[in-house]
Parts: C-alpha cells; sequence; structure tokens
C-alpha cells in the first residue's frame, strides 16, 4: 500500500512494527502462588510468601492459567507445543523480590499463529503471531510516595501475564492498533484476560524500525509500557519520524529500549543495548517441564466459543449484514451478544442499523459503556419489532428510543402510553387524504398539469395531519388513488 | 537407668512406652549434653526451653497411652529449615534475626511424629562447604581426635552442626541436607550413619535453596535403624514441591533384616581415585567381603563417567545458587547495610552479608550462565550430567547397590584443606556423581583409621528403592559392627 509510506526529504520510508503484548491472564490466583490476583487491594496485602520471595518457598504452576494459556493460543490459530519450559530471567530490582523472574524462553507454550485484522478500506491483512508465553509480573516500585525513599508494592509480584509476540508483520500505526483491538478482542471473547489497558492488564511494547521500501530491515527500538491503542499509534508515529529524521541527518539507529511520555507523545531514551542486562536465562530447576498432553488440548478446543472473525462471517451470511457492520458488531463481545438478542425474531439488517447508529451513538454522546446502557437488548429487539410490523414508523421510533434511553421504559409501553401507534385504518388514512386533496385544490390542479413533484408535499400534509403516525406506505397508495380519480 | 544419650531412638522409643523414663528426662539429659558440648559449637540456635515444653506434652501422650511415632526424641534440625518463629539463618550473616512466618514441610511433618528439636544446627553458610569452616556462625568441632592429638577435627559439611551433635550424643537424630555429599561426607567423618534419598523423595518447601536440582533432605542417626525411622517421618510428596514425587513412603525400619541374600553389590572401578587414603580403599575391599559374607554377590561395574561429575557439579551447583541467592538483597528482610542509593545498598548488604565461600560459588555461577558462556558451561554440564545419569541406570542394570568409599580421607583438622578451594572440593568426589543423578546414597561407619578416626563406606540405590539401600546397610553395620565412640563426650555407653 503507497499510502503506508512515509515521506521524507530522501523518499518514501517505510515502517515495520511487532509488538509484544503482555496480557494478565483472568484468574483468581497468582501463577505460581495462591494468592489473590485481582486488581486494586491495598498495597501488599496480596502476597504469599512466595511472592516475596522469601527463604526456602517454591513455586508451583497454576493449573488455570495453563489452560488459559492453551486457549488463546488456540485463539490466535496456534500451534500448541505439548512440553514447554519456564526459565528464570535474572535480575536485580526491589520489585522483583526472587532476584529472578520465572518466564518461558526457548521453549513457550504456544508457538505460531495468525490473526487477521480489519483495515479502515475494508481490507483484511493477517499479522503472523510468533509465540505465546507465560510469565510471572513484577510488583511496582512507586517513586513518588516519598522525597527520598521508593516504595514497593508487592500486590502484582506474580500475577500471570501471557506475553503475546507478534511477527514484524505491521506497516503502518493503524494496523498496529487495530492488531492491539482485534488481540483485546479475541481475549476478551475467550475469558482469558480481561483486555482492561487502563488497569494494566494489558500493556504493549512496540517494535519499531524504518527503511527504504524493499530494503532488509532496518536497526529497531523497543518502546516500553504504551498504556492505550492510541498511545501505541502515537508513540510509532513519532517514533518512525524521529528515526527517519534522524537517519537522514546522516545519524545511526542504535538498538535500545525507549519510553513514551504520554504528556508530550514523544519517547525518549532509556537504556542503550550496551546497558542491557544479561539476564542469564537458565530453567527453573524448581519447576517440572510443563506438560500439556492433546486430550487436554482436545478438551479445551471443544468449548472454544465463536470468535470475532467466524462471528462476523456468520453475521454477514446469515443475516445479510455488510462486512463493515458486521464488524463494528463483533469487535466487542458484548456488543456483538446485545445484537444477537436485539436481532433474536426481529429484522436483523435493521437492528444492526439501530445498534450502531441510533444505541452505539447515544451512548458515546453520554459517555457510557455498552454494559451500562439503559436500553436492554431485549427492548431494543422489541422496538425493531414496532417498525418492522408497521406499529410506529421509523421517524417515531426515534422519538420512542430518545425516552428509552433517558427513562429505560419499554417501547410498547412508551407507544401505548402516549398514543404513538401509526395509523393503518385504511378509512381514516382516506379520510385524511380527502381532506388535504379537498384543501388543496390548486396544488392537485398543478400536480395533474404535470408537477409531479408535488406529490411529496401531499404525503407531508396527511403525515403532518395524523401527527406522524400514519403509515408512510399507505399514506403514498391511497394518495396516488385518489389523485388518480 | 540406662545413659540416656546413648541409646538408640529405637531403644528410647522401646524405653518411653514401658515408662523406663519420660520425654521429659530424655530431653534433659541431651539439653545437659549439649550445655556441655558448647565448645563444639553445634548450634546456631539452642531451643531448650521450647523442647522442654513440648517434652511435657509428650509425655501426656504416652501417660494417656496415644504417643506419637517418634514421640519425644530429641533431635538437632540443621538451620538451613525454615521453623516457624524460630531464627533461621542458613549460617549466613545475611540472615540473621530471620524468623521464618512457616515452618518447612519436612520439619512440620517431624513435628507431626513427635519429635523435639532442641536446637538449630550450625552448618556451612548456605550449605556450601565439605568441612563447616564457612558458618558465619563459627566452626564445628568433630567430637572425635586422632590419637594423640589434640588438633581440633572439622566434623565435615556442609551439615556439620548436624552429624557432630548426634555423634556427640548431642541430640539422637539430627536432619541434614545432601547437595553433593552433605550428609554422607559427615556422617563418614563422625561416625554415624546418613542418608540422602532420591532427589524428590523429600520435599524441599521451606529448606533454604542451595542448588535446587540437588538439594536433598535426609536423617542423621546412630544406626541404620534411626535413619530408617527419620526418613519415614521426613518423607513424602508434597504438593507445594513440584520437583517432591508422588509415591507412597513406606515403612522402612519394618524390612530392614530382609538380609542380603542374592543381592547384587556392584563395586565400580572408577572409584578407585588417586588421592584416596590406602586405609580407605582397604576398607572399601574389606566391606565388599562383609557383603560378599552376609550372602550377597558382589558385580563389577563401571560408571565411565565418573570423572566428569566433580567438574559438572562445580558449574551446575553455583549457577543455581547465584540466581538462588539473589533473594538475599537487603530489601525486604535479614541483614541490610544501607548505601548511598539502590545500587550500593546491594553491594554493601551483599559484600558484607556473604561469606567468602558464597561469594566464590555466586561469581562462578554468575559467570557459567553468562551470555557467551552458557553452551560451553552450563549446557555442557547438563548434558554430562545425563550421562552420568546413564551410567548409573546402566550399572543398575547388573546390580541393585553400589558399594563405594564415601570420602577420600578421614576427618582432617580445622585449617586444612582451606588455602586451595579445590582440594577441599575433591572432598566429595565419591558422593557428588549420586547427586547429579538424583539416586539415593548412604554413608555407613564400618571401621576406624589407624589415628582412631572413623571411616565411613558409601552405598548407592536404585531411584526410589531406600528400603533395599536400609537392607544392605543393615548387613554391613552388623557386619563391621561398629561400636566406637567419640572420645571426649558426656557420659559413656551404659
Amino acid at each position: 500500500m503507497s499510502n503506508a509510506l512515509l515521506k521524507g526529504n530522501t523518499g518514501d520510508w517505510e515502517m515495520v512494527i511487532g509488538l509484544e503484548v503482555h496480557a494478565q491472564v483472568l484468574t483468581k490466583s497468582k501463577l505460581f502462588s495462591g494468592a489473590s490476583a485481582d486488581f486494586g487491594g491495598a498495597p501488599n496485602a496480596q502476597v504469599s510468601p512466595v511472592d516475596a520471595g522469601m527463604p526456602g518457598m517454591l513455586p508451583v504452576i497454576n493449573k488455570e492459567c495453563v489452560s488459559k494459556a492453551v486457549r488463546t493460543g488456540l485463539g490466535l490459530n496456534a500451534t500448541i507445543n505439548n512440553v514447554s519450559i519456564f526459565e528464570r530471567k535474572n535480575y536485580f530490582y526491589p520489585d522483583l523480590p526472587q532476584g529472578y523472574q520465572i518466564s518461558q524462553y526457548q521453549h513457550p507454550i504456544v508457538g505460531n499463529g495468525e490473526i487477521e485484522i480489519d483495515l479502515p478500506d475494508g481490507t483484511v491483512k493477517k499479522i503472523g503471531i510468533e509465540r505465546l508465553h507465560l510469565e510471572q509480573d513484577a510488583g511496582k516500585s512507586l517513586h513518588d510516595q516519598h522525597p527520598q525513599k521508593s516504595y514497593v508494592d508487592l500486590n502484582r509480584s506474580g500475577n500471570p501475564l501471557m506475553e503475546i509476540v507478534s511477527k514484524p508483520d505491521m506497516r503502518t500505526a493503524e494496523e498496529a492498533g487495530a492488531y492491539v483491538t482485534k488481540l483485546r478482542a479475541i481475549v476478551r471473547y475467550l475469558g482469558t484476560c480481561d483486555g482492561n489497558m487502563d488497569e494494566g492488564s494489558m500493556r504493549c511494547d512496540v517494535n519499531v524500525s524504518v527503511r527504504k521500501p524493499g530494503d532488509p530491515l532496518g536497526t529497531r527500538c523497543e518502546i516500553k509500557n504504551v498504556n492505550s491503542v492510541r498511545f501505541v499509534q502515537q508513540a510509532i508515529e513519532y517514533e518512525a519520524r524521529r528515526q527517519i529524521e534522524l537517519i537522514e541527518g546522516g545519524g545511526k539507529i542504535t538498538q535500545e529500549t525507549r519510553l513514551f511520555d504520554t504528556k508530550n507523545g514523544t519517547t525518549r531514551s532509556m537504556r542503550s543495548k550496551e546497558d542491557a542486562h544479561d539476564y542469564r536465562y537458565f530453567p527453573d530447576p524448581d519447576l517440572l517441564p510443563l506438560t500439556v498432553d492433546n486430550a487436554f488440548i482436545e478438551n479445551i478446543r471443544k468449548t472454544m466459543p465463536e470468535l470475532p472473525d467466524a462471528k462476523k462471517k456468520r453475521f454477514v451470511e446469515t443475516f445479510g449484514l455488510s462486512a463493515y457492520d458486521a464488524g463494528v458488531l463483533v469487535s466487542e463481545k458484548e456488543r456483538a451478544e446485545y445484537f444477537e438478542i436485539a436481532a433474536k425474531g426481529h429484522d436483523p439488517k435493521l437492528a444492526a442499523n439501530w445498534v450502531i447508529t441510533e444505541l452505539l451513538g447515544a451512548l458515546n454522546k453520554a459517555e457510557k459503556e455498552l454494559k451500562d446502557s439503559p436500553v436492554s437488548a431485549e427492548a431494543l429487539g422489541e422496538l425493531v419489532g414496532l417498525i418492522s410490523n408497521n406499529t410506529i414508523s421509523g421517524r417515531i421510533a426515534k422519538e420512542v428510543f430518545a425516552e428509552m434511553f433517558g427513562t429505560g421504559k419499554n417501547p410498547g409501553d412508551i407507544v401505548k402510553d402516549r398514543g404513538l401507534q401509526q395509523v393503518t385504518d385504511t378509512g381514516a388514512i382516506e379520510k385524511l387524504v380527502a381532506e388535504v386533496v379537498r384543501d388543496n385544490a390548486d396544488k392537485v390542479a398543478e400536480y395533474k398539469g404535470g408537477k409531479d413533484k408535488l406529490f411529496g408535499f401531499f404525503v407531508g400534509q396527511v403525515l403532518k395531519k395524523s401527527g406522524g403516525k400514519a403509515n408512510p406506505g399507505m399514506v403514498n397508495d391511497l394518495l396516488k388513488k385518489k389523485l388518480e380519480e | 537407668m540406662a545413659n540416656l544419650t546413648h541409646l538408640t531412638i529405637a531403644q528410647a522409643l522401646a524405653g518411653l512406652k514401658k515408662k523406663d523414663f519420660t520425654a521429659v528426662e530424655l530431653v534433659e539429659a541431651h539439653i545437659k549434653a549439649a550445655e556441655a558440648a558448647r565448645h563444639l559449637n553445634c548450634f546456631i540456635t539452642e531451643t531448650f526451653d521450647a523442647a522442654r515444653a513440648q517434652a511435657k506434652e509428650a509425655d501426656a501422650r504416652y501417660q494417656k497411652g496415644n504417643p506419637l511415632p517418634l514421640d519425644g526424641i530429641p533431635i538437632a534440625m540443621k538451620d538451613l529449615f525454615c521453623t516457624e518463629g524460630v531464627q533461621t539463618t542458613a549460617a549466613s550473616a545475611i540472615l540473621k534475626g530471620f524468623k521464618p512466618p512457616y515452618e518447612s514441610t519436612v520439619s512440620a511433618q517431624m513435628k507431626r511424629d513427635g519429635t523435639i528439636t532442641i536446637g538449630k544446627a550450625n552448618l556451612d553458610e548456605f550449605a556450601m562447604g565439605s568441612s563447616n569452616t564457612t558458618s558465619a556462625y563459627g566452626n564445628v568441632i568433630n567430637p572425635w581426635k586422632a590419637k594423640g592429638s589434640n588438633k581440633d577435627l572439622v566434623p565435615g559439611g556442609s551439615s556439620g552442626g548436624s552429624a557432630a551433635a548426634v555423634a556427640a550424643r548431642i541430640s539422637m537424630g539430627a536432619t541434614g541436607t545432601d547437595t553433593g555429599g552433605s550428609i554422607r561426607q559427615p556422617a563418614a567423618f563422625c561416625g554415624i550413619t546418613g542418608i540422602k534419598p532420591t532427589y524428590g523423595r523429600c520435599s524441599r518447601w521451606g529448606i533454604v535453596a542451595f542448588a535446587s536440582s540437588l538439594d536433598q533432605a535426609g536423617p542423621f542417626g546412630k544406626t541404620n535403624e534411626d535413619c530408617a525411622l527419620l526418613l519415614r517421618s521426613m518423607a513424602g510428596w508434597d504438593p507445594k514441591d513440584s520437583t517432591s514425587v508422588n509415591k507412597p513412603v513406606p515403612d522402612y525400619a519394618a524390612t530392614l533384616n530382609k538380609g542380603v541374600k542374592g543381592l547384587r553389590v556392584g563395586v565400580p572401578k572408577e572409584y578407585r581415585i588417586d588421592g584416596t587414603s590406602p586405609e580407605i580403599l582397604a576398607l572399601w575391599d574389606k566391606g565388599v567381603q562383609m557383603m560378599k559374607d552376609a550372602g550377597a554377590e558382589i558385580v563389577d561395574v563401571s560408571l565411565p563417567h565418573t570423572k566428569y561429575a566433580l567438574h559438572a557439579y562445580y558449574v551446575v551447583a553455583p549457577a543455581e545458587c547465584s540466581s538462588n541467592l539473589a533473594r538475599y538483597d537487603g530489601v525486604r528482610y535479614g541483614q541490610r547495610v544501607e548505601g548511598d542509593n539502590l545500587i550500593d545498598t546491594y553491594e554493601k548488604t551483599r559484600q558484607q552479608g556473604f561469606g567468602k565461600e558464597v561469594k566464590r560459588r555466586i561469581l562462578i555461577g554468575t559467570y557459567v550462565l553468562s551470555a557467551g558462556y552458557y553452551d560451553a558451561y552450563y549446557n555442557k554440564a547438563r548434558r554430562v550430567r545425563k550421562l552420568i545419569w546413564n551410567d548409573f541406570i546402566e550399572a543398575y542394570k547388573k546390580c541393585d547397590v553400589l558399594l563405594t568409599p564415601c570420602a577420600p580421607t578421614p576427618a582432617f583438622a580445622i585449617g586444612e584443606n582451606t588455602q586451595d578451594p579445590i582440594t577441599m572440593y575433591l572432598n566429595d568426589v565419591f558422593t557428588i556423581p549420586a547427586s547429579m543423578a538424583g539416586m539415593p546414597g548412604m554413608s555407613v561407619p564400618v571401621g576406624l583409621s589407624s589415628d582412631g578416626l572413623p571411616l565411613g563406606l558409601q552405598l548407592l540405590g536404585r531411584p526410589f528403592e531406600e528400603e533395599t539401600l536400609f537392607q544392605a546397610a543393615q548387613a554391613l553395620e552388623k557386619a563391621a559392627n561398629f561400636t566406637a565412640v567419640p572420645q571426649n563426650i558426656v557420659g559413656k555407653a551404659a
């Protein structure tokens, strides 16, 4: 795609982007201890002696984390490795109580896979997954609580993380954004991670390099801990520009780790490759190789939910939705579920329209999440039904929806209480038509003289007289009949 | 009344049941002996008061007729086992004052069975050493003296305090841990019996780690039977230790006297190592004859990779220790030496908190795991380890147990062998191969040197076949009839 290239002084540049996403496994307890893995406890309240690195304490793998890693691997269409190995990544830091992080290095639990991302132009791109491995999180150092001292909160220490590493397959910030969004949707569908980036349960490390199209890969920089889709895109844009300017100015990119500054959207150097730790990985002798047999994997496969891509396909094929609408609906699990309830027994295309345009619009305006929607999926379905069976018109439906959104009342009651039922009584509409024809004799003459456009005027008049309640189709038919008399 | 400190555990349990004496009397006799032998420096922390209180509880159970399996037996607990609320130091200054809020699985099981800990036994710092001279709490002195010499001898290590306590009749039994020979070599130096069971037989949970893939707990006793009684209490699967193995624990003591008729005893030719004392080689031959006389079949076997074991061990063990000891950083517990900043605090804390031998091994371990050296050292050592394991598996196709020397020399004087760490490391040349292979091994006292110092032989067995090992040891013990006791101990055998 030529529009993916960045313009520089010396020509076009291509970005090469790969992402490492840390997703906290959705479990009650930590990866190797029984302590709670919940977010938001009082500092150091969720710490077992294992998490605090006390002498003689030993890790024991939490099986739930293993099954969720396998589940996620299957969701990423990836190979599941029957044997994987936990290794120790050794370095000193106060929030790393053991002096090493237990992670998987040479033998991860999940190998190659791929996911599809949806691009704004309606195309689909495949992004390779290099691996997924399990590892423990570190604690948290707090540097802003005291003028001289740093505090350590070990609640997070030992929390289970899945590190999901993509191949360097992305070429634009939008693709990276779409990748993170898709990954988040997948883990949420699977129930293996809550995907809450603002609580840190999903964090991204972004690898960016630039090259002239067709050239070999450039030197990459890694931007650590970027915590929203928007920031991922900002960081990439800034970093690519920085690298291009540096190279075009005669400089050289050095491989390094950088930090993203959310305040001004820039990245700055954290440590160079020379200062990088020698982590001295070696297999953790406290843990046996992790084995998952095929029966275990197949049992998990049996419980796999329908994932976004399959759901999208089904929405297009069985409901006749446009690919775009289907994509919007499946991008979040709750949204797709909402839609399916609303569409049940009703016109699915109409239901999709109402969810996407009216409901999401209203929620967005009210700054509310779907789960807090005052309009339930059942109620929205009922509203769609009222439109389909001509009880109300689309225009009235919008009024009804506004009231539903404001009060949480159900649409049938609103229509009944306010007498908004569409008039479908032929006699009643004929009467209104006759009145309009009688009151506008001059215009009727003009119409009959060939001014066809006036038909719309007559329709409007009839509808107005009915208070918007006359069925527009019937009005059309009866008007035509009357004017032809 | 018999001299209580000279009873075996089996005898003491019988006496307690018959009410020949009380647990309070038994414990008190050992506390008195311990007080009289403080110069041996067996304990880092004495727990006499708690022991006295527990003895009363044991007596109450005997009175009611429902004693626990080892009720009232005073033991020494190696200070590597975390004990709830009781200082646990690993003989390191860095853990001075550390009181764990938890009890190790092994010590908890022993407590469950009624043993009474009278003290936390001294050891080499973090179990690194073969002479118990690296402890931050002073050397342990072997209760034995060479004939005509007053020189203080080492008790062996790392479980030196445990072995010396049992030999000096301060405690009836003791716990040890064995990473490369730390139970078997001190047992040999102190003239008692010690067993390192198969890796995975006892839980490592709550034992301060030295080298996790090698560390294994085991008991010391005056006799083979006492070791069998103690191991039954210590062993067992623990879901908190992923490397412990879920197999039932047999009643080892019940099958001790099965005899060795038809048992195939392997004699590995590679264990005739240069530098081994001729007396020990002669003892080995004698031991072979004893087994033969008892009805065993002697088989010559080969363990061709034996000579690489020591080298590989000194890569694997330091590598694991360098990582295991990273947690002692002064941040959360133990000693902290404040510095100007974080790195300075780390450096000062670890510089002052760790002794020389520990630092040496951390450095070696860090080196062998470093980028660029990992394959040449650590990975190669792991491959060697696999070959050593294969050696044993092959040998055990031809024999049921192996009989070898336990240590190349008798106990040496404190200060000897300390100039060159390699000489010191050679002490474990016979014990390390089985450690590397995870195989069970034990040391049985078989004779005295011309200087009057105890000498032990080592029996090695198949994984999780400790029962066979105990049966072989019982035959050896019976034939050797080792009755000597250290010269300078309180009281004499009845």
